[in-house]
């Protein structure tokens, strides 16, 4: 695809009130990539995904989208580029499954642009995708946290952008589902050359999915690029003020964190001992 | 299954809740025409239903019956109609504020706004000695008055449902400490016309009335239709609203204006009938079982609480003419035991 969005911050500055949040951060993110942000908590991530998508307005710098200020943009000119799955959204009352997800068609629907088949086709494809369309009658309330989950990120899919972001997409979700997750998220990037930037948690599953990685630390990137290249015990130990090793992940050869803690320090003097391989 | 068989399935699931949606709507309006006949039927003065008809078609046809005439077109009418309007009115304002503001409790009844255009009523007979007409333009401003107030508290790099909710429910508190410190001030006389303006009633309902409730419904409507799309967006949270390309902060004011709009025009009219605000939203919801947000269907319960509520305050005691807003009062009450208590097990109140 050769349409690609780019989405750049420049000089950015984010505050709630008078707490400054994010400070003088760059950022360009790589287009039909998918990009993992990390960090400890409250270390800026999900301010930084509301900056970019354009829901939280910068004090100082700016996002670009194409080229032109984001804030600057009419919001549902961006909509229809630009998706967002917010940390905590809301499901109204009895809503079902399938109105929840079409509630995605909203920024390509108008006055006189109301519900079509091709509204259906992309509430189908965002179920079919997200392994969804049996619950497509239910009612969300009556879901599990994973499945409600799944149906939210199909609400964000059914928008059918070229940019998506999401913010901890995994969280409540069980280790099955959070794989699934990720491979649906790399299945967009891959097979349809979307633009994905994700918040997430875990680190071994960032390190295992991401094109490109952000580690962030009190409002500032600490590291960014490959895997490979970011995650090194240095940048773990700065970003989370833990010592850990870095190994190998037998199934992807990505880096896997191995945090080590006050109990088990010891243990790993004598496997280095034994001759143990214990580095990356 | 292909993406074609899903997206027909999809197809089917929707045409079922709209089909629901119709069904649902067609019931109340049934119910609704049965009550309008019986309350244009009923009354101490007998007259054959015949006669009824003859008498609403009169102005066309020429065939006038004076005594008959008035009590069908100038006293049972123009009540039947007014319970109509203010109830599909209340029923509306109810169920914009509670998709607004997330939150079953917060029908303007609930959150100050129907105290505020109380607080202005009483304040009008007690203080201005004012009757009639002045007192409603009074509670109308009141309505209003109060509701930009609790905005204007509430507003802190825009509004939250939930902060509205709370200054709403001190406002509440606040008006009724004015109201009751009125009353300590006033003749029994003005405290009894203060009384019969706050229960609510549709005793006094006048042809003029109908017209002022229908011409600012005639207005109120349409912009409601147009901004009620927002919605679909806003009730999924201000982040996912706004992600979605919906213009949050202006379709919320507009909203509420709209159904401050309601709640005034329709208090101004009956006075602050309690409850039929507050029930009918989440009547209608019940009604639909999850296959719409109800906002008609809210419309018409509120049309039909209202009249039906009016019958029974008419004619269940003999020689008594009940307020409607003690039947609403009596029915409300036991409605929000009941939705607190069933929603307390489900968990499900914000």
């Amino acid at each position: 695809m050769s349409n690609k969005h780019q989405l750049l911050a420049a000089g950015l500055d984010l505050a709630y009130g008078d707490r400054q949040i994010v400070t003088g951060l760059s950022l360009t993110v790589p287009p039909g990539k998918l990009t993992v942000i990390v960090g400890a908590n409250a270390s800026g991530k999900s301010t930084l995904l509301r900056g970019l998508a354009r829901l939280l307005t910068p004090t100082r710098g700016a996002v670009y989208l194409d080229g032109k200020p984001i804030h600057q943009m009419p919001t549902r000119e961006v909509a229809t580029l630009l998706g967002v799955l917010p940390q905590t959204p809301i499901a109204p009352d009895a809503i079902a499954v399938t109105d929840l997800v079409g509630r995605g068609r909203y920024p390509h629907q108008g006055w006189f642009r109301r519900w079509t088949t091709e509204d259906d086709a992309a509430v189908a494809e965002a179920l079919n995708a997200t392994d969804t369309a049996d619950l497509a009658g239910r009612a969300v309330d009556e879901l599990s946290g994973g499945q409600r989950q799944r149906v939210w990120i199909a609400m964000a899919l059914a928008q059918d952008t070229q940019l998506l972001l999401l913010d901890e997409p995994t969280t409540y979700l069980d280790i099955n589902h959070q794989v699934e997750v990720l491979d649906l998220l790399t299945d967009l990037v891959r097979q349809r050359g979307r633009t994905v930037v994700v918040v997430l948690h875990d680190l071994n599953l960032a390190c295992r999915y991401a094109d490109h990685i952000v580690a962030m630390k009190s409002g500032h990137i600490v590291a960014e690029g490959s895997p490979g290249d970011v995650m090194t015990e240095a940048v773990v130990a700065d970003v989370f003020g833990m010592p850990s090793r870095i190994v190998r992940d037998p199934v992807s050869d990505t880096p896997m964190v191995v945090p080590i803690g006050r109990h088990h320090a010891g243990s790993l003097e004598g496997q280095a001992k034994r001759g143990v391989a214990v580095t990356y | 299954m292909s993406m074609a068989t899903y997206a027909g399935r999809i197809r089917t699931l929707r045409h079922a809740a709209a089909s629901r949606r119709r069904s649902t709507s067609l019931a109340l309006l049934t119910a609704l025409g049965a009550a309008f006949a019986l309350a244009l039927y009923l009354g101490d003065y007998p007259i054959p239903p015949l006669a009824v008809v003859q008498s609403l078609f009169s102005p066309l046809t020429g065939l006038t019956d004076r005594s008959v005439d008035f009590i069908v077109l100038q006293v049972r009418l123009p009540r039947a109609v007014l319970a109509l309007l203010s109830g599909a009115s209340f029923g509306l304002a109810g169920i914009i504020f509670q998709t607004l503001l997330r939150n079953p409790l917060a029908s303007p009844d609930i959150i100050g706004i129907a105290h505020g255009a109380s607080a202005a009523a009483v304040f009008c007979i007690i203080i201005l000695g004012w009757t009639a007409l002045a007192v409603s333009v009074g509670a109308f401003l009141g309505a209003i008055l109060t509701a930009l107030a609790i905005y204007l508290l509430a507003w802190r790099d825009g509004v939250t449902a939930f902060r509205v909710v709370l200054i709403g429910i001190g406002m509440a508190a606040m008006l009724a400490a004015a109201i009751s410190y009125l009353f300590t001030r006033a003749r029994l006389n003005e405290v009894q016309q203060a009384m019969a303006w706050l229960v609510g009633s549709l005793n006094a309902a006048r042809p003029e009335d109908c017209i002022v409730l229908g011409g600012a419904m005639l207005v109120l409507v349409p912009l409601l239709i147009g901004l009620v799309r927002g919605l679909d967006a806003m009730e999924l949270g201000d982040d996912t609203a706004r992600a979605l390309g919906a213009t949050v902060e202006r379709s919320r004011l507009g909203l509420m204006l709209v159904a401050v709009g309601f709640a005034a025009f329709a208090t101004a009219a009956v006075g602050p009938v309690g409850f039929v605000a507050f029930v009918s939203g989440p009547l209608a919801r019940y009604l639909l079982k999850g296959t719409g947000r109800g906002f008609p269907q809210a419309a018409l319960v509120g049309a039909l609480v209202m009249l039906v509520s009016d019958l029974i305050a008419q004619h269940m005691l003999p020689a008594v003419q009940l307020p409607v807003g003690v039947v609403t009062g009596a029915c409300g009450a036991l409605f929000l035991l009941w939705l607190l208590m069933s929603s307390g097990r489900s968990g499900r109140i914000n």
